[in-house]
């Protein structure tokens, strides 16, 4: 047990966290609360000046236009299947790495995930557009097989989407298989399991938190994305073109439609902490 | 499994054999962790392999099991080669040093796994889960998480979970290692008992010299992976086959060279048990080693440490020459006078005592 901090220890402790705590709230929660704030706001109709005067109009067209109703639906959508796709690539990835490549592989396959989150996020975007394009290469390896690429839209965005977090879900789930004790796959092979019955009940029990914890990444990073919808959406809209086209419109409307993502990742992680995802972070 | 239900029970006496190696050999890299071991388990045996720390007797033991597939030679289990086949489809489970429980599985849960596993019905499961935690006396605790369980308990658990099969041999990876004393004792005579019951071969691998004498019907000292001498507990150590087993099994008095001469009479390398030793009275004027009519040898020293260790009490004796011998005496009766620090005190063993051993 540490001792109860002394009077001067404790004044220590103040001036050590007093800049940090001060950012946090000031730059971090302030911001987000004048973000809700002015979600309460209206807007002068002919000259989009935003009107100081309290009111709920904004979320009451939120929640009654279907236009938004849809985009949100489809955001929250792909936000879900990028995680479940990413979810599923990780697992075998990271069992290779952590589990199937000997020790002196283990580094280089890591650093082989994390390289791609140092090359520029537009790059990558824009290089999955032109893979993606009319005479890309997906759509060439596609054509023997008489079949077409997916071309510019939902589905592009889902793939990109996934693309761009894998390395998040890759992380914590390789960690997780690495941490778990070479014992316990004896102990279950000992005991008469198959491989695939180890994996069933003792590989993904133990990994199970660390997929949470991805997907806490994989997922908001999705719901809050609007350049890849940009740039390989075609016509696709997503919550974040529609803020990102209100801000110099309809500020106070752009508040409310961006109060749909915050509350949207709070229930989420909300349902994963009771899974014990985020002790594992 | 059917083979599990015509096994021979306790009582009957029978020399088929449970585990069988031939000329096995296993090398890690350029280590040789095991050399050309034979070694021959017989069914409803309490079988120890006892060695230091990188004896190999572990590796042995995950050949076995399966763990480890050996460099060179043959592996049996009760008759079949299973050289190459592997670990779950083997009649043998594992107790780990760490008893490696699910942690996110209850304590029913892991007991019941070999069972689930092979797809026994939910109800017949839990039944015999049950069973198994009633043998090692852990009723009530099925719904418990391993993480909430104290040492012993686990150690309990990870018993009932290799039993609960019933499987032709139990292999235990220092399983008594994480207890503390007193829990190991109890567990000795409870692991010994569970054995006996049961009629399941165990095979046990520890460095504890005491574990293995106390438990074992027989055992085999590993050095080097090699092994140095198989027999039971008492020819291991009162007829020990190697200066090492004689220095490992128990404590002892190894005698060599010189010292052999003037202490023995005799060269060579000799073990003497410090329990064999009896203090008497000094002789007057003291005496260099002799040998009597009577079959004894006697040879006066000085006290140099004296050791009370409860039930005992160990002697450090100096010798003419500076040769030392250590004495154990059981705390029976009054001490002979001059049984005090730098005290003169006569010695005495009978000469068969005094046993040559290959160095």
């Amino acid at each position: 047990m540490p001792a109860a901090p002394t009077s001067g220890s404790r004044l220590r402790l103040i001036a050590l966290l007093a800049p940090p705590l001060l950012w946090l709230t000031l730059a971090y929660l302030g911001s987000l609360a004048i973000l809700l704030l002015s979600a309460f706001w209206a807007t002068d109709s002919f000259t989009s000046d935003v009107v100081h005067t309290w009111n709920t109009d904004n979320f009451h067209e939120l929640l009654t236009t279907p236009v938004y109703r849809t985009i949100a639906l489809r955001t929250l959508s792909i936000a879900v299947a990028v995680t479940v796709i990413d979810a599923l690539l990780a697992l075998p990835m990271a069992f290779c790495m952590a589990r199937v490549a000997g020790r002196r592989w283990r580094r280089p396959l890591l650093v082989a995930v994390l390289t791609p989150l140092w090359a520029g996020y537009l790059v990558k975007a824009y290089a999955w557009r032109v893979m993606l394009g009319e005479d890309g290469v997906v759509g060439a390896a596609l054509a023997p097989f008489g079949l077409h690429g997916p071309g510019y839209g939902t589905t592009a965005v889902v793939i990109v989407l996934a693309y761009l977090w894998l390395p998040y879900m890759i992380l914590p789930v390789y960690a997780a298989l690495e941490r778990l004790p070479e014992r316990m796959l004896e102990a279950s092979a000992d005991l008469g399991a198959g491989a695939w019955r180890t994996l069933r009940s003792v590989v993904l029990p133990a990994v199970r938190p660390a997929v949470f914890a991805g997907s806490v990444f994989t997922f908001s990073l999705s719901l809050g994305d609007y350049l890849t919808v940009q740039i390989v959406g075609g016509k696709t809209q997503l919550l974040g073109n529609v803020i990102a086209s209100q801000v110099t419109l309809d500020l106070p409307m752009a508040a409310a439609l961006s109060a749909v993502p915050v509350v949207l990742i709070v229930c989420y992680l909300a349902a994963v902490r009771r899974a014990g995802a985020l002790d594992s972070l | 499994m059917a083979e599990t239900e015509t096994r021979t029970r306790t009582g009957t006496t029978t020399t088929r054999t449970a585990v069988r190696l031939e000329a096995v050999t296993k090398d890690f890299g350029t280590v040789r962790a095991v050399d050309a071991v034979d070694l021959t388990v017989r069914e409803g045996e309490f079988f120890s392999l006892l060695g230091p720390s990188g004896s190999g007797k572990t590796t042995l033991l995950r050949l076995v099991a399966g763990f480890e597939q050996p460099t060179a030679g043959r592996i049996e289990l009760a008759g079949d080669d299973v050289t190459a086949t592997p670990p779950n489809r083997r009649d043998a489970h594992t107790v780990f040093q760490d008893y490696a429980l699910f942690p996110q599985m209850s304590v029913e849960q892991n007991v019941a796994y070999a069972l689930t596993v092979r797809g026994v019905r939910k109800a017949e499961r839990l039944a015999r889960a049950r069973e198994a935690l009633t043998t090692v006396r852990l009723d009530g605790f099925a719904a418990r998480r391993p993480a909430e369980l104290s040492g012993g308990q686990r150690q309990r658990v990870a018993l009932a979970r290799a039993l609960v099969d019933r499987p032709a041999v139990l292999l235990l990876d220092e399983p008594l290692g994480a207890l503390d004393l007193a829990l190991r004792q109890e567990m000795q005579t409870e692991l010994k008992e569970l054995q006996r019951t049961t009629g399941i071969t165990f095979l046990l691998v520890t460095h504890d010299q005491d574990e293995a004498l106390t438990m074992s019907d027989r055992i085999a000292v590993v050095r080097d992976g090699r092994i140095e001498q198989t027999g039971p507990p008492v020819e291991v150590y009162e007829r020990p086959a190697t200066a090492f087993v004689a220095g490992f099994v128990g404590t002892t008095n190894l005698l060599r060279g010189e010292a052999a001469v003037r202490v023995v009479g005799r060269p060579g390398t000799y073990s003497i048990r410090p329990e064999r030793i009896l203090l008497t009275e000094p002789a007057e004027p003291p005496a260099e080693a002799v040998s009597s009519a009577d079959g004894r040898r006697t040879v006066t020293g000085r006290v140099t440490d004296i050791v009370h260790a409860g039930a005992h009490t160990r002697f450090t004796i100096a010798l003419p020459h500076g040769d030392r011998l250590t004495v154990l005496r059981q705390n029976l009766t009054g001490l002979p006078q001059s049984a005090r620090p730098d005290g003169q005190i006569g010695l005495s063993w009978d000469e068969k005592d005094a046993f040559p051993v290959p160095s």
